[in-house]
């Protein structure tokens, strides 16, 4: 008995606001701790929220981060959330030099502290922030159904992870300036920097999309 | 620079959403689940709920309202009141909330803001100041919902708390909260010019006058509102086209 969603529970932030957004959607959840759980879920969720180095580090004491690419490699949807976004690329600078899952080619740097347009800028990025979304090749663009242009999503991060080929670039969006990723994808392979289960009606949208993929 | 928020704050004692004048003589509103609800429904940006006798008690006890918002609401949302240790902090981001709001217990042990920070993040530490006016551009920290003096100033603890890792700052002006007369606009340019991190302005609001000059002049990142809205005397989609037209960015909703 496989849930239609399940969420990767490696210890790394809380999963109980995502789990939340699901029951409210009346999708059900369950949670995958175990490699050969993940590996039998139908749709996967990596959540994440702290430091890009500890969450990488803890995927890989659990024997995770290979199941987690057998999983994508079997054409299931997956979905990453913040650090959970940010570990589908290569490599982060922050607080050293860490490795990614390099599901998609790219790196996690920090959102400069300088501003590129007059004003207030700060780092961390927090708040609503509006879409601008990119139409791609190859993308299940099923995950945007319902989604308009424009629509705003709550983010709070100060690395932002920037894909090597600006074609795995769904969603952006622009802060003082600066493009940063919103969405990044390849296939029904995708990672979300804001946080959908915060970000109301547009964010439940996108949980709901992805457990019909 | 961000969008500015529109914060709906939920005062809370026992099982019911009240409202105070100068933080004081408290009457009750109604059901905090109806009211979360609706604002959340209505395009808050993120809500805030406060337990007022929180620290007076030395517990918080919003588990109801924090369960029933982790369910049924979907936007950030801190809580404050009586949080005094690392494992308050624990349980309430393990509840569901996005940050919590320390007044009290930080201005009698300073270290707590180092260590929420360090342990959670900046990101879910909120410092709560409750400020009253003392003499032109000075105001004194007070603790326990505007009950005691604490003889900080308030510039200067802002100053140690963002050094400590706060990140981010609710500042309610003791003078001005439930009198409908406007924002302490002073305050909070002094406060928000003087820190790095956003600050929340908070208490006075009676008309969207207030709001657009406690952006304008007072420099806030964020508006926190109760009283106006707990009355119904503006809405958040009427304030929100308020702001849009005195050209805010604010979030589309």
């Amino acid at each position: 008995m496989h849930t239609a969603v399940t969420i990767i529970d490696y210890g790394i932030g809380n999963l109980r606001s995502v789990i939340s957004a699901f029951d409210h959607l009346n999708i059900e959840v369950s949670l995958a701790s175990k490699p050969s759980e993940v590996l039998n879920a139908n749709r996967l969720i990596l959540p994440g929220v702290g430091a890009f180095g500890d969450a990488a580090k803890e995927l890989r004491s659990k024997d995770l981060n290979k199941v987690i690419i057998e999983f994508i490699n079997d054409k299931k949807p997956f979905l990453g959330i913040c650090v959970g976004m940010q570990l589908m690329l290569s490599a982060s600078e922050e607080f050293g030099s860490h490795a990614g899952l390099d599901i998609i080619s790219g790196n996690v740097t920090r959102i400069p502290t300088t501003p590129l347009i007059e004003g207030p800028h700060k780092v961390p990025h927090v708040g609503w922030n509006a879409l601008s979304i990119s139409k791609q090749k190859n993308i299940n663009y099923e995950f945007f159904k319902g989604i308009d242009d424009g629509d705003s999503t709550y983010f709070v991060h100060s690395y932002m992870g920037i894909p090597t080929d600006e074609a795995n670039v769904l969603a952006g969006v622009d802060y003082n300036g600066y493009r940063i990723p919103a969405v990044i994808g390849r296939n029904d392979c995708f990672g979300c920097q804001f946080h959908p289960e915060k970000s109301g009606p547009v964010g439940l949208q996108f949980l709901k999309n992805f457990a019909s993929l | 620079m961000s969008n500015l928020r529109l914060i709906a704050r939920l005062d809370i004692k026992g099982p019911n959403l009240i409202k105070g004048v100068h933080l004081e003589g408290l009457r009750v509103i109604g059901d905090p689940q109806e009211y979360a609800r609706q604002y959340y429904e209505q395009g808050a940006d993120e809500l805030i709920y406060m337990d007022v006798v929180a620290s007076l008690y030395g517990r918080n006890n919003l588990s109801d309202i924090v369960k029933y918002t982790t369910n049924n609401v979907f936007i950030p949302f801190t809580v404050g009141g009586g949080v005094r240790t690392i494992s308050d902090v624990d349980n309430l981001l393990r509840s569901g909330a996005d940050k919590v709001a320390v007044n009290t217990a930080a201005v009698s042990r300073p270290e707590l803001l180092s260590e929420i920070a360090s342990r959670f993040g900046s990101q879910c530490l909120v410092l709560s100041v409750e400020a009253k006016k003392i003499s032109e551009g000075c105001w004194e920290v007070y603790t326990d919902n505007g009950r005691e003096k604490t003889g900080k100033n308030v510039l200067e603890w802002v100053a140690e708390a963002t050094n400590r890792g706060v990140g981010e700052i609710l500042l309610t002006s003791i003078d001005m909260e439930g009198t409908r007369r406007g924002f302490d606009v002073e305050l909070t340019k002094a406060v928000s010019t003087s820190v790095t991190v956003p600050v929340i302005a908070s208490g006075g609001m009676g008309s969207t006058n207030d709001f657009c000059d406690v952006v304008d002049t007072g420099k806030a990142d964020a508006v926190a509102m109760a009283d106006v809205l707990h009355y119904g005397r503006l809405t958040i989609p009427e304030i929100r086209n308020v702001a849009k037209a005195h050209g805010c960015a604010v979030r589309d909703f």
